[in-house]
C-alpha cells in the first residue's frame, strides 16, 4: 500500500463523479419499554447520488432528516447496513477498491462544534500536524505543513501556532478545523453545518475562506446546513431530504427558481423575507416534523402536504427525473402523470416537455 | 402619548469577581405600548444579560445592575422580596431560547403553568387548570387536553416552544422577554412561532423585546430594531430604516455579511476580525478595531448617542448621512 506521499492522482478525468453513493441505508434500533428492542429509526432510507468533481453538492433539510447521518455514513465513521459508494471509479473498502486508510486521506470533513472536535489539549499547531504524523511524514515536515496551513486559513502562526482551542475564538477554532482538514490534502470536503455555530460577520469570512480554497485546491464539498441562504450562496447542486429520503435533488438554480417539490416550496417560503413591508403572512405548513421512528405510509410528507390526496397515502413517489429538466429530479406523485394524482400535469404535456428537451 | 410602558436610562451591567466584566454600558430604550423592539447582537454583544437585568434575574452580589428601569412608572431596580415576585412572571416574563432546558423535566406542562398562575393570584385548582389550558389553546398546540398532561420531553420542540410562551403568557404580563425564542427551531417551524409571537403580541397588547441574531427573523416581528455590540447600543430605528438605510458602519457590515441569492459567486463583504473581550474593552469606540472607516476619533473617544427623527446613533462618522 502506498502510504508515504500526501498526494492523490485524479483517475477519471472530469466526466466520472467523484463521488456516488448507492442506495444508503441506516436504521438506529430504539430501546422500548425494559431494552425490549423491535423498532428502529429510519435515519436514511435509500438515499443516492453523486458529486461531481470540483463542484459542491449542498443537502439541507428539518433536524432528524438524515443529513448529518448522510454525511457521517460517507465518511464511514459509521457503518451503513446497506449501500455501497465509489471513489473516483474505487468502489469504497471494496475488494480491489480503495483501501478504507486511503479513501479517508482523500475525504475530510468539519463538523459543527468547532469546540468538541478538537482536542483541548493539543495546540493548533500540534493538532494539525499531528494526523499528517500518524499517516508517516515527518515531524519536522508535518510542523512545516501546519504553519503553511494556519498562514492559508488567515491566522499568524507565531502568534496561534502553540495556543490551545479554548484561547481562540469560534470563528478561529473553525478555521483551525479546516487547516486540519486540509493537511491530508483531501479531494472531498464534508462540511457538516460548519457555519451555522458562528456569528453572522465571522461566518461570511469563513465562507469566503471556503470558496477561495476550492477554487485554489480543486476541492469537492458536500455541504450540509439548514441555512438555505448559506446552500444557495455555496452550492452547484442541491439535494432536499425529509425523514431520511432524498425528494428533490437539481441544479441549485432549479431548486431555488423552479422546485418542484411541495416541501422543498414550503422550505423556501419559510424564509424570512428581509423586508418589513412585505413580512410572511400565513405559514407555509404546519406542525412539526414527523417522528422518523414510525415514518407516515406513503409519501413520508403527506400529513403535512398542502396539495395531498389518497394516492400520497397510500403509495411512496420514486425520486424521477422532472420532464423540464434532466438534471432535476424529485419525489412526487405530481411529478408523475401516471401516479394517479389529480394535480398532476397530463401524459401528452409530460410527453411533448421530454421531447422539447431532447430537441 | 403617555409614559411609555418601558423606559431604561443609561443602564449598565457589571459582573463582579475574579475579573470585572462590564457586559452593558449605559444602554437606554423606551417601548411604548404594544410595541416590539427587536434588539439584534452577535454572541457577548450583552443582549441576552439585558434581558437578564431586566427581570432580575442576577443575583445582586455578583451582578450590579446601575440606571434606572421603569416599567409602567414602577422602578424596577428597587424592587424587594414579595413585590420582585409579583413582578417577575406578573408584569415581566421571559421566553427563553431552550425551552428543553427551561421547563422542570419532573412536571408536566398542565402542572408547571397551573403553578405559575397560582403563584400569582389566588385562584383554584380547578380555574387555574382550566385558564392553563385555555393558554394551551391559545398557542395553537394540537390537542390541548391531552398536552397538559404531557411531561416536557414528550413534546416536539416547536410544540415545546408553544407551552413555553403559554406559560409566559398566563399571567398576562404587561412586557414579554423573547430570548432568541427560534434560534433553535427549524425554519419551518421558526415561520410558526413568529407568526404566534406577533399575533399573541396584537391580542393581549403586549410590548415585546424581541431578542435574536438574525436579522431576517427581528424584520419579521419588530417595529423598531437596536443594534447591541459589545455592550452598547449602536444604532436605534424603524425597521424599515435599518434594514434600508443602516447609518452604523458594523449595521451596514451585518447587512452585507447575510448570505442571499443576490451575492451569489461573488465574496462576501464580510467584516473583518471578531468582537472585542469584553474583560478588556477597546478604548474610543469598541468596533473602530473592525471598522474600515475608523479614523484617530474613533480609537480613542467612546462616541454619544445622538437622537434624530426618531433613531438613535453612536458613531463618529455614520454612513449615508446626506441621504437621512
Amino acid at each position: 500500500m502506498n502510504t508515504s506521499p500526501l498526494i492523490h492522482q485524479d483517475r477519471g478525468g472530469p466526466k466520472q463523479a467523484l463521488l456516488e453513493v448507492r442506495d444508503l441505508k441506516k436504521y438506529f434500533p430504539v430501546r422500548g419499554s425494559f431494552g425490549a428492542a423491535g423498532k428502529f429509526v429510519h435515519a436514511v432510507d435509500g438515499v443516492s447520488f453523486a458529486v461531481a468533481k470540483g463542484q459542491t453538492l449542498g443537502i439541507v433539510g428539518e433536524s432528524g432528516c438524515g443529513k448529518s447521518t448522510t454525511a457521517r455514513l460517507v465518511a464511514k465513521l459509521m457503518a451503513p447496513d446497506s449501500g455501497s459508494m465509489v471513489f473516483d471509479g474505487d468502489g469504497v473498502d471494496e475488494f480491489r477498491g480503495i483501501a478504507l486508510k486511503d479513501f479517508r486521506r482523500n475525504l475530510q470533513m468539519v463538523f459543527q462544534d468547532s469546540f468538541a472536535s478538537l482536542n483541548p489539549r493539543l495546540t493548533v499547531a500540534q493538532t494539525i500536524a499531528f494526523g499528517p504524523q500518524v499517516h508517516g511524514m515527518s515531524a519536522k515536515d508535518a510542523e512545516r505543513l501546519a504553519r503553511d496551513l494556519l498562514m492559508r486559513v488567515g491566522m499568524e502562526p507565531d502568534q496561534f501556532g502553540a495556543r490551545y482551542p479554548h484561547e481562540l475564538s469560534g470563528g478561529q477554532r473553525q478555521r483551525v478545523n479546516i487547516a486540519r482538514a486540509l493537511a491530508f490534502d483531501p479531494r472531498l470536503l464534508i462540511l457538516d453545518e460548519a457555519v451555522a455555530a458562528l456569528d453572522k460577520s465571522v461566518q461570511a469570512q469563513v465562507l469566503n475562506l471556503l470558496q477561495e480554497l476550492k477554487a485554489e485546491r480543486q476541492l469537492t464539498y458536500l455541504f450540509i446546513s439548514h441555512d438555505l441562504h448559506v446552500v444557495h450562496y455555496l452550492s452547484d447542486q442541491v439535494m432536499v431530504m425529509y425523514l431520511g429520503q432524498i425528494v428533490e435533488i437539481g441544479p441549485v438554480e432549479r431548486i431555488y427558481g423552479h422546485a418542484m417539490h411541495p416541501y422543498t416550496q414550503a422550505l423556501l417560503s419559510a424564509v424570512p423575507s428581509m423586508d418589513p413591508a412585505h413580512r410572511t403572512m400565513s405559514s407555509p405548513i404546519s406542525g412539526d416534523p414527523p417522528n422518523p421512528i414510525d415514518p407516515p405510509a406513503g409519501c413520508r410528507f403527506h400529513d403535512r402536504c398542502p396539495k395531498a390526496q389518497a394516492i400520497c397515502q397510500s403509495q411512496a413517489p420514486r425520486l424521477m427525473v422532472v420532464a423540464t429538466d434532466p438534471a432535476h429530479q424529485v419525489a412526487c406523485h405530481l411529478n408523475d402523470p401516471h401516479a394517479g394524482h389529480g394535480n398532476a400535469p397530463s401524459v401528452e404535456y409530460a410527453a411533448t416537455a421530454l421531447n422539447e428537451v431532447s430537441a | 402619548m403617555s409614559t411609555p410602558r418601558v423606559s431604561i436610562k443609561d443602564m449598565g451591567l457589571r459582573f463582579t469577581g475574579k475579573r470585572t466584566v462590564s457586559a452593558v454600558n449605559q444602554i437606554s430604550l423606551e417601548l411604548a405600548h404594544g410595541e416590539v423592539l427587536g434588539l439584534l447582537g452577535e454572541s457577548g454583544s450583552g443582549k441576552s444579560a439585558t434581558l437578564r437585568a431586566l427581570l432580575r434575574l442576577y443575583p445582586e452580589g455578583r451582578a450590579q445592575v446601575s440606571g434606572q428601569i421603569r416599567i409602567d412608572g414602577q422602578d424596577v431596580l428597587s424592587l424587594k422580596g414579595r413585590a420582585l415576585e409579583q413582578y417577575r412572571g406578573g408584569t415581566v416574563s421571559m421566553v427563553f431560547q431552550e425551552p428543553g432546558v427551561a421547563f422542570d423535566p419532573v412536571y408536566t406542562i398542565g402542572q408547571q403553568i397551573v403553578q405559575t398562575i397560582q403563584a400569582h393570584a389566588a385562584v383554584s385548582n380547578q380555574d387555574a387548570a382550566a385558564q392553563a389550558l385555555e393558554m394551551l389553546e391559545r398557542v395553537q398546540i394540537p390537542q390541548a387536553r391531552r398536552r397538559f398532561d404531557a411531561y416536557p420531553h414528550e413534546l416536539s420542540g416547536g410544540m415545546r416552544q408553544r407551552a413555553m410562551i403559554a406559560l409566559a403568557l398566563s399571567c398576562k404580563p404587561k412586557l414579554l422577554l423573547a430570548d432568541e425564542p427560534t434560534t433553535a427551531l427549524d425554519a419551518t417551524v421558526q415561520i410558526q412561532i413568529l407568526l404566534l409571537l406577533r399575533e399573541l403580541q396584537k391580542e393581549m397588547d403586549m410590548s415585546v423585546i424581541f431578542v435574536t441574531h438574525d436579522i431576517g427573523a427581528a424584520v419579521e416581528v419588530a417595529d423598531r430594531i437596536a443594534v447591541m455590540y459589545a455592550g452598547r447600543i449602536v444604532e436605534q430605528g424603524a425597521v424599515a430604516d435599518i434594514v434600508h438605510r443602516p447609518l452604523h458602519p458594523y449595521t451596514a457590515g451585518l447587512l452585507a455579511s447575510s448570505v442571499g441569492a443576490a451575492n451569489k459567486g461573488q465574496p462576501l463583504q464580510a467584516v473583518p476580525g471578531s468582537p472585542p473581550d469584553m474583560s478588556n474593552p477597546p478604548v474610543g469606540c469598541a468596533f473602530a478595531l473592525r471598522c474600515s472607516r475608523a479614523t484617530d476619533i474613533c480609537r480613542t473617544q467612546v462616541p454619544p448617542v445622538e437622537h434624530k427623527d426618531g433613531r438613535s446613533l453612536a458613531c463618529w462618522l455614520p454612513l449615508n448621512t446626506d441621504a437621512a
